[in-house]
């Protein structure tokens, strides 16, 4: 009997321990996804907080800057010369232009601005650093492949075939097969001082390669140290950095003059095409613009309603409507606040699409009931005996109200608008119907301008093919998730400052 | 203008508040009868006559003259001259400034406190209106019970099941991942966490809460869906690369946080009274709260749970960036699916006809989904109310 008991027993406690374990394990596997988003978003976005850029010397050329109109100047013809130039073996055209393409576009800014600040440079040869393009630049960060170079350690013939395009390899040792003998793969590139060669594949035992810059005819053996191997983690054809590229990286991070920097960039610029370029800007000020216009609706409104619900409402049907309409409001899916602003804000009293006015009423509209129940719960917390004592001293109902109970109840009603800001500054689906979706390069100058917000950056960012945008995409989410964790740390502050337990 | 507009009633304000209580201080004599209402009540009275006139006028000024014309502030310092005139001679010892202004005040409040039901009220005409000019061109029984959807084919076909199914597919989804964790994990910060182990893991689920959906969205699209795709097709399967399952997954782990808030909340309200009687009779604490708390707290949490899928079904951006666009009409959750509400995005983003059914048919979708949660809430919303009523 006691052994069936304690059995029985036995069990009940095991069902107690699994039961406590599977409450643990989902709070587990929640923080867990939260740490997982976090890393994977920091990790994807912190490569673009850095750019990198390669110094240049360059001749401001004064036939090409016109004194009186120091901007106008043909700047980014100047650097890519003055780049070319740095590498005279590169003849072709298709080579040249590959060259060219490490630059960014907007390469020539840093010039621009130094000559305009500075025209006494004209004629002088200056040290530009200029930025990179997108790819060069996500190379350099190790994000396109992993490059593993070592150093040849036997030496090497090479011999041209005769009558084709190509080289053959062959190593020391007769009979061996070259391949394994000089440990290349398909793909490698060998590189040495007049040359380099892209190993193609094995031949009859021989390796064959063919040139990426044609080597001197003379050269026929490299001796062991003489020459590199750089093998690629991803193959030239799912890259978007070639061989050649590469190799000009390569060398021109061996002469040193590979930087990188802090990319204020990505604060002091707006949209752009260019990856490398684009920034948020724009969008931080749209968000603050369209966030300013929501606020200094919805708090004064909120706040009056909560007041009037709470303190002056009848107990009526009338009330009693405005109430479950509240309720619901804060449930209604907020793409349904776009369709509003969409047909009521631009159709029908014909507002400018994508200005921070319209994005703000509708954001004020969505965050309005957040708001308002919020401060209810604040001035229900205050507790009657203190407009009961303002009203046994003589105070009318108002002044109580507004003199005594307000004020105390100041704190919870903050708290909750900073967390009902946060989800403003966060919103992202009301803004699309609305038209603040539209590539904009412009910095955004009133509240009627076209603007977007940072939460839609990232949405228009997150669909762009190129990779580096990807980075980027992350780089804001970051941003945006820095702002909102500071929100919510002031209300959290704010609460546990000013809290008072009656 | 406006700011020019703006600042002049501010201004015109300010005066008429001090002209008004200049005046009614003057009135009183040493020794005489006293005022009735403090002298600068008499102030905000006259202030609130000078606003009420100069917006008034303002506005007719811009309706008549339109916003960028001169005439509008103008109207604005002419009509706040008018409003607080009468005002200001009004002013007397036994005159009630104060009850007159709390009037006004009142008014204003009630004004504030009906913006709600305007939005309710705007939101309904116009989803409603374009409703109804939409089901001209399309009949209701053929965009209600219609199986295909493609509102850009020629002809355009606009049939709401395989959205409605893709919506389910994916609530479903998000429901089975976060109904579980999240009732779990009420049930563990309820009843077995410390005090201090709950500040810990509180904020945990604050922070999860406060990450903007698009965020979401964006680690729905690039990391969660390949890796779903890489893990289904080592195993065999074919998976879409925007695949139901994807966007579900992560709208789930988005509801967590309210699913276990409002149980938590919930399961905090059920009495002591009823745990201590269980554990009288001999019931271990996972006993208690499987035979007793749960099914005390049964409403509140169906009420949770309705509110979470009211909040799957009209989330947006996890599904705009991470669920597909085409209308399939499947079950599978390895399949790419689409959803009412990006239907909603797509179709209103970027040029809008309002002439076309293309455009119109997502004010008619709007409408779906507005009626749909609508509904979710609304009984959800009762139930708690029900419910809360019942152990106060």
């Amino acid at each position: 009997m006691t052994e069936v008991r304690n059995e029985l027993v036995r069990k009940r406690y095991a069902a107690e321990r699994r039961f406590r374990f599977y409450g643990a394990a989902a709070l587990g596997l929640t923080a867990l996804f939260l740490a997982f988003l976090l890393v994977d978003i920091v990790s994807k976005g912190l490569p673009a907080f850095r750019e990198t850029s390669v110094e240049v010397d360059v001749t401001v050329d004064a036939a090409e800057v016109d004194p009186a109109n120091l901007a106008g100047g043909n700047y980014d013809k100047m650097i890519k010369e003055a780049f070319r130039a740095e590498f005279p073996d590169v003849k072709g055209r298709t080579e040249r232009k590959a060259l060219s393409a490490l630059l960014s576009s907007g390469g020539a800014d840093t010039l621009r601005s130094m000559v305009i600040a500075d025209p006494a440079l004209i004629g002088k040869t200056v040290t530009v650093p200029v930025l990179l393009g997108d790819d060069a630049d996500l190379f350099l960060k190790g994000l396109l492949t992993r490059v593993k170079t070592t150093a040849g350690a036997m030496p090497l013939h090479i011999a041209q075939l005769d009558g084709e395009e190509g080289f053959v390899l062959t190593g020391d040792k007769a009979g061996e097969e070259a391949e394994r003998q000089l440990g290349l793969a398909a793909g490698d590139v060998i590189r040495f001082k007049g040359g380099a060669l892209r190993v193609t594949g094995p031949q009859n035992g021989y390796l064959k390669a063919e040139p990426i810059f044609a080597p001197d005819p003379a050269i026929t053996t490299l001796a062991a140290g003489q020459w590199d191997v750089l093998a690629f983690s991803v193959p030239e054809s799912n890259r978007r950095i070639s061989d050649a590229q590469v190799l000009w990286l390569d060398q021109l991070k061996s002469e040193g003059r590979i930087e990188t920097s802090f990319a204020w960039r990505l604060f002091e610029a707006g949209d752009s095409r260019e990856p490398e370029l684009a920034g948020i800007r724009g969008a931080l000020i749209g968000s603050l613009l369209t966030v300013l216009v929501a606020i200094s609706l919805a708090l004064p409104l909120g706040i009056a309603a909560a007041i009037y619900l709470e303190e002056f409402a009848p107990k009526n049907r009338w009330t009693d409507l405005i109430e479950v309409n509240i309720n619901n409001l804060a449930a209604v899916p907020s793409i349904i606040f776009g369709l509003l602003g969409l047909a009521v804000f631009l159709n029908f009293f014909g507002m400018p699409r994508s200005a921070p006015l319209v994005g703000g009423l509708v954001l004020a509209l969505l965050v309005l009931p957040t708001i308002i129940i919020a401060s209810r719960a604040a001035l229900k917390a205050v507790p009657p005996s203190i407009t009961e004592a303002a009203l046994g001293v003589g105070a009318s109902k108002q002044q109580a109200v507004f003199q005594h109970v307000l004020p105390l109840a100041l704190p919870g009603i903050m708290t909750g608008t900073i967390l009902g800001l946060a989800r403003a500054f966060g919103e992202t689906a009301p803004l699309l119907m609305i038209g603040m979706v539209a590539f904009i390069a412009d910095i955004p100058s009133g509240f009627t301008s076209a603007a977007t917000v940072l939460p839609v950056q990232v949405f228009l960012w997150s669909d762009l093919p190129e990779m580096a945008f990807q980075s980027r995409t992350a780089a804001a989410i970051i941003v945006l998730l820095v702002v909102l964790f500071a929100l919510n740390a002031v209300a959290i502050y704010l609460r546990k400052r000013f809290e008072r337990r009656w | 203008m406006f700011v020019w507009t703006v600042l002049l009633i501010v201004l015109m304000a300010a005066i008429a508040y001090w002209a008004g209580r200049t005046r009614a201080a003057g009135l009183v004599t040493a020794g005489g009868p006293r005022l009735h209402s403090l002298p600068s009540y008499h102030g905000l009275f006259t202030a609130a006559g000078a606003m009420i006139g100069g917006l008034a006028l303002a506005i007719a000024g811009a309706l008549a003259f339109g916003g960028q014309s001169v005439a509008t502030p103008v109207a604005a310092v002419v009509g706040a001259g008018i409003g607080a005139a009468p005002l200001y001679a009004k002013s007397s010892l036994d005159f009630r400034a104060r009850n007159n202004f709390e009037r006004i005040v009142l008014v204003l409040l009630i004004c504030c406190s009906g913006v709600a039901i305007l939005t309710t009220i705007g939101i309904v005409f116009s989803v409603l209106f374009e409703t109804l000019v939409f089901f001209r061109s399309v009949s209701p029984i053929e965009f209600l019970f219609g199986t295909h959807w493609s509102p850009t084919g020629t002809p355009p076909s606009f049939g709401l099941i395989p959205l409605l199914a893709g919506t389910l597919l994916i609530t479903v989804i998000a429901i089975l991942v976060a109904g579980p964790l999240g009732l779990l994990s009420a049930i563990y910060m309820a009843e077995y966490a410390s005090p201090h182990l709950r500040s810990v893991l509180k904020p945990i689920l604050e922070i999860l809460a406060g990450i903007p959906t698009v965020v979401l969205g964006f680690f729905a699209a690039l990391t969660v869906a390949p890796l779903i795709r890489g893990s289904g097709e080592a195993m065999g399967f074919s998976v879409a690369s925007e695949s139901a399952l994807a966007a579900g997954l992560v709208m789930g782990m988005m509801i967590v946080p309210l699913i276990s808030s409002l149980s938590d909340d919930i399961i905090n309200a059920v009495p002591q009274s009823l745990r201590d009687g269980s554990y009288a009779m001999g019931a271990t604490k996972s006993e208690t709260i499987k035979k007793v708390v749960l099914p005390a707290a049964l409403p509140g949490i169906v009420s949770a749970f309705m509110l979470a899928i009211s909040r799957a079904v009209g989330e947006t951006m996890i599904v705009v960036m991470a669920a597909g666009l085409a209308a399939n009409l499947t079950a599978n959750p390895l399949a790419a699916v689409t959803t009412i509400t990006v239907q909603i995005a797509t179709l209103l983003v970027g040029d809008q006809e309002f002439d076309s059914p293309k455009t119109l048919s997502a004010f008619a979708l709007g409408f779906v989904l507005f009626f749909f949660t609508l509904v979710l809430n609304y009984i959800a919303l009762r139930i708690v109310q029900k419910y809360r009523e019942q152990y106060d």
